[in-house]
Order: C-alpha cells, then sequence, then structure tokens
C-alpha cells in the first residue's frame, strides 16, 4: 500500500519541501502573478525577473502542500538562468510528465529534480498541486515578455 | 462506549459501501461524512424501483406512470414536510440543492439601498456569496457576526448589528468548519425583535439533528439531500406559506404558473411557484425513503451517536503531538466534523497518507474560507463521523495520524 505513496512523496520532493530553493520575493521583477489552486487554496506569488533573452530570477512566496511547496523550489532550480525559449521548453516536458497520468518516462537531463514528480501522475487530485507554481511562473515570464516587447 | 446506536451493526449492513474495500485490500473508513454522506440499501431500492417500474414526467402526463410517478413524487414532499414537522406541505420546495435554494431567497427577497443583512463568519460559501450577490445587486449593506476565539459567534455586538434597517439575518445551524452548534432559537428571535426574515442553513444539522421549523421559529430553512443519506442533485427549501406567497417567481417556465398570455403570466402558489421545469423526480423519491430512514431510526439517537463519536475523536485527536482542533471541544456544543491542524504536515499530505490506509477525510478550506481566515489558518484537515461510524474507525483514525507523523518525520 506505500509503494504509491513513496512514488509520490520522493525523499527529493520532501527534501524541496523542507527546504525549499529561491523562496522569498526579490527585486528587481518586470512581473508579479498571484495564483490559487480555489479548490484546496494553495497560493503562491511569483516575480519574474527576464534581461537579455535569459531568467535572470524567479523568486515566491507560497502557501500549500508538500507537492506544490517542492515545485515551486525545483522550478526555480530549473529555469533560474536558462535562455527563456530553453525554460519554455523545460515548461512543455514538465507539462507532459505530469499530464501523461503516469505513463510519460521522464527525461532527467532536461528535468533534474523534476523525475521525482513522475510519481504524482498517477494522482490526479495533485497534478494541479505540482503545476501550480509552473503555471504562473508561465504566467508571469508571458507578461513580462509582452511589456518588454516589441523589438 | 455509552450513547452509541444500540444496532449500529445492523446498520451498516444497510450501507452497502462500507463493505468496500480500496487499493491493497485495505478497507474503507470513511470520515467524510459532513462532505457527503453514503446511502442506504433502501435510498438505492427505492430509486432503482422508481425508474424500473414508475418512470414518467410528473403531473402533466395523462396516463397511469404518470399518475404514479407524481404521486411517488408528492409522498416524497409530505415525507420531507413530517421530517421538518412543517405545517403545510406546501411549504416544502424542491430545489438542485441547499446552494440553489439560499440563492432563490437572496434572489427573491426585496432588498434596496438603506436596508442590510446580517450573517456570520462561519458560513459555508454559499450562504456568503449569495447574499453578497445580493447586497451588489440591490444597493444593501451585507453585516456579519464575527467568532471568538473558541470557535463560537460573537454575539456582544448584536444589537448594534441587528437594526431597524435589517431583512435578512442568514445563518447556519451546525459549522462545516468548526461544528459550532449555534443558538438558532435565539438568533430567529432577535431578526423577528428587530423585524427582519431568519433564514438557517439546516445542511449540516439536518443530518443529526432533530429538525423542527415550528420549534425554531424561523422564515425559511434549506438543507440538501445527499448529507442526509439521500442522493445528489436534490434540495429543500422550507418557508412560512405567507412568506413563499408573497415571493415572487425564482425561474419562469412550466409547472410554476397560472396562466400565460404572450403579453404576462400569472404564477402558482408555493410550492410549485418555485419548481419551473420538471424536476429531480426519482432524486425526490429517494430523498424521501432517506428522511423516512433517518426518522425510523430516530434523530435522536442518531444525535447521540454522533455525539459519542465525536467526543471519542476529540479525546483521541488531542492525544496526537502537534495537532490542534479548530472549534468548541466540547462535544456537547458541536457537531460529527471536527476541523484539525497538524503541525509540520500540510492538510492535503494528511489526507493523501491516510488515503493510501483506506481513511477518507476532507482537506482545503471547506468552502469556509472567512472561518478559517479567521483563525489564521489557510486550509484544515476534517473528519466527519455518521450513524455508521464505528470507535474502531475512530481509533484507525488516530492510528494513521501517528503514522503520518512519522512518515513526514516531525520531530525527527
Amino acid at each position: 500500500m506505500s509503494t504509491d505513496l513513496d512514488a509520490l512523496y520522493q525523499e527529493i520532493i520532501l527534501d524541496h519541501y523542507k527546504n525549499p530553493h529561491h523562496k522569498g520575493l526579490r527585486d528587481p521583477y518586470e512581473s508579479e502573478v498571484h495564483h490559487v489552486n480555489p479548490t484546496c487554496g494553495d497560493e503562491v506569488t511569483l516575480r519574474v525577473h527576464l534581461a537579455d533573452g535569459v531568467v535572470q530570477d524567479v523568486s515566491y512566496d507560497s502557501v500549500g502542500c508538500s507537492i506544490s511547496q517542492a515545485s515551486a523550489s525545483v522550478l526555480t532550480d530549473l529555469v533560474i538562468g536558462k535562455p527563456v525559449d530553453e525554460a519554455m521548453g523545460i515548461h512543455q516536458t514538465f507539462l507532459e510528465l505530469m499530464q501523461g497520468k503516469g505513463q510519460v518516462e521522464p527525461d532527467e537531463d532536461v528535468l533534474e529534480d523534476g523525475i521525482a514528480f513522475a510519481g504524482v501522475a498517477k494522482f490526479p487530485a495533485r497534478v494541479k498541486c505540482a503545476l501550480l507554481s509552473w503555471m504562473a511562473w508561465k504566467d508571469a515570464t508571458t507578461q513580462a515578455q509582452s511589456e518588454g516587447a516589441p523589438s | 462506549m455509552e450513547g452509541l446506536l444500540p444496532d449500529l451493526d445492523v446498520i451498516r449492513k444497510d450501507f452497502p459501501i462500507l463493505e468496500r474495500t480500496l487499493a491493497g485490500g485495505v478497507p474503507l473508513v470513511y470520515l467524510d461524512s459532513a462532505n457527503t454522506s453514503q446511502k442506504p440499501q433502501v435510498v438505492i431500492d427505492t430509486m432503482v424501483d422508481h425508474l424500473e417500474r414508475h418512470n414518467a414526467n410528473i403531473a402533466r402526463a395523462m396516463h397511469q406512470l404518470g399518475a404514479e410517478s407524481t404521486e411517488a413524487y408528492e409522498a416524497a414532499r409530505d415525507q420531507v414536510a413530517a421530517f421538518l414537522n412543517a405545517p403545510s406541505r406546501n411549504e416544502v420546495i424542491f430545489t438542485k440543492n441547499a446552494t440553489e435554494a439560499l440563492n432563490l431567497l437572496a434572489r427573491t427577497i426585496d432588498l434596496g439601498p438603506g436596508d442590510n443583512v446580517v450573517i456570520t463568519e462561519m458560513e459555508h460559501h454559499s450562504n456568503i456569496v449569495s447574499w453578497q450577490l445580493a447586497c451588489e445587486r440591490s444597493g444593501a449593506e451585507l453585516r456579519w457576526f464575527g467568532l471568538t476565539d473558541d470557535g463560537r459567534l460573537d454575539l456582544s455586538n448584536a444589537d448594534q448589528l441587528v437594526d431597524e434597517h435589517t431583512k435578512v439575518v442568514a445563518f447556519t445551524w451546525v459549522s462545516n468548519m468548526l461544528g459550532t452548534i449555534n443558538p438558532v432559537t435565539d438568533l430567529v428571535a432577535l431578526a423577528r425583535a428587530a423585524g427582519a426574515l431568519s433564514v438557517i442553513d439546516a445542511s449540516q444539522a439536518a443530518p443529526q439533528l432533530p429538525v423542527d421549523v415550528q420549534a425554531t421559529g424561523c422564515d425559511f430553512l434549506v438543507f440538501t439531500g445527499h448529507k442526509v443519506t439521500g442522493p445528489t442533485g436534490i434540495g429543500v427549501l422550507w418557508g412560512r406559506e405567507e412568506l413563499l406567497n408573497e415571493l415572487p417567481p425564482f425561474h419562469g417556465g412550466g409547472e410554476m404558473i397560472e396562466t400565460v398570455t404572450m403579453a404576462r403570466s400569472t404564477y402558482a402558489k408555493a410550492p410549485h411557484r418555485f419548481e419551473a421545469g420538471t424536476p429531480p423526480i426519482v432524486e425526490a423519491v429517494g430523498l424521501g425513503a432517506a428522511v423516512d430512514y433517518l426518522r425510523h431510526i430516530g434523530l435522536d439517537a442518531i444525535h447521540r451517536h454522533e455525539q459519542a463519536i465525536t467526543a471519542y475523536a476529540l479525546e483521541g485527536l488531542q492525544s496526537v503531538p502537534g495537532l490542534t482542533v479548530l472549534g468548541p471541544l466540547d462535544a456537547t456544543e458541536r457537531g460529527g466534523a471536527i476541523s484539525f491542524e497538524l503541525a509540520g504536515v500540510h492538510p492535503h499530505d494528511v489526507a493523501q497518507v491516510l488515503d493510501s490506509r483506506g481513511i477518507a477525510i476532507r482537506a482545503g478550506h471547506h468552502c469556509a474560507k472567512p472561518a478559517h481566515a479567521r483563525y489564521g489558518v489557510q486550509s484544515s484537515s476534517r473528519m466527519s463521523s455518521y450513524l455508521y461510524t464505528t470507535p474502531a474507525e475512530i481509533e484507525a483514525l488516530i492510528e494513521g495520524l501517528h503514522h503520518t507523523r512519522s512518515y513526514f518525520k516531525v520531530d525527527g
């Protein structure tokens, strides 16, 4: 009975939950968004700082379960310092993993610690938890780009 | 244990789902009855029989099946009237759920600038948002009773809140989050003294307390079918007959009219005035069977059972390190829903670990965000018992919570 549970709560996830990376709101930033999961009340406020086509910083303040908190931490590890296009590609890969109902084999080269979330995809009620900060990041990045554009 | 239903084993056999096992072969421990109750065989059989043998539209089919279906639907109205001790069957209106019943009132009670509506901070969202919308539309002011630190209504400023401009005082009988049982007769008297209408949300009370609309003295009362062992898709609005007939119609359509011309229509009296269109027929029939089932067991006996189980659960929960119960700690002053926080573990994670052991609870804000905010809590875990809950299930929960703490390595 605990194999599925252990697949959900990988040590990596619990580590990120207890010691989240890049947490806290920072300046400078071009856009800030606030996303909530209306069914459970999980919330994230997330800021994006872009310059020269690169994700310079992602900072956030959030409340929620272990999955949503760890996911935000992993997100920042993966996208900070990456070109925006590459970061968007990582976002797409993570989204496909989460929406794969547990059938998608995660690519560790792209997702690094993010592969720990493969088990979450088997729990439909928790997929939204894992995606909360990722959706917020995409929203904030799109806003920052449209403000910075056109060029 | 004193107070338990004497035939608990027999009652459990009435609910086929309680025999289920879940992933890994673990038996179901269902502690989410404040969310929705399980259904006894008699409700399932009554609905199947209706669909297999008596299905037809009601009140408009001139054939034998139509007559049988109409009779079953109207019998359900009588069963609900008896359940509520309503003076007249015409006062029982079938709605989709309690939310629709509250919205019906918020849409049809006449409000205007200068008027006010008084609610409480412990309401379910359905009894907050419907009145917020009514106040935005009409220019009326929304006011609310706050809460005390121990989870009760703060009535200290009642005289300032409820005044001569108050049109409606709407409140829950039993809180779905804190479990608090509110002093409904006092609140009804407060409304009456100010010349305001009283509206009781009995969604959490009807499953576990004797509800007598005449004893409460209220003007309107709502509850939902699926929490009283009935099906989803059916709720009830009860109101004083003379008041219902003064309200304008809610939905326009078939069966709610006296006569229709292209220029104008005149409207039927309650209950049909508020039952436009084909209603949820088999759901009403199922609800009738459900409230008869509860009356057969006895609401006083069910209430005693809930209090015994709740007291046992409160005692067990407080043995878990780092666990804080939200709401009153005295079982005699509360219903069978207990929300709690477990330090270091988010409610979702609590619910997930318990689910892996077959234990079903609710995690989140339970559609009561303001009440959570009042206590500085973002979300909570909630166990809720019912007439089929055993002490052994409470013990499984407590053991599961100890396991949850060790799983998340709280305290190392």
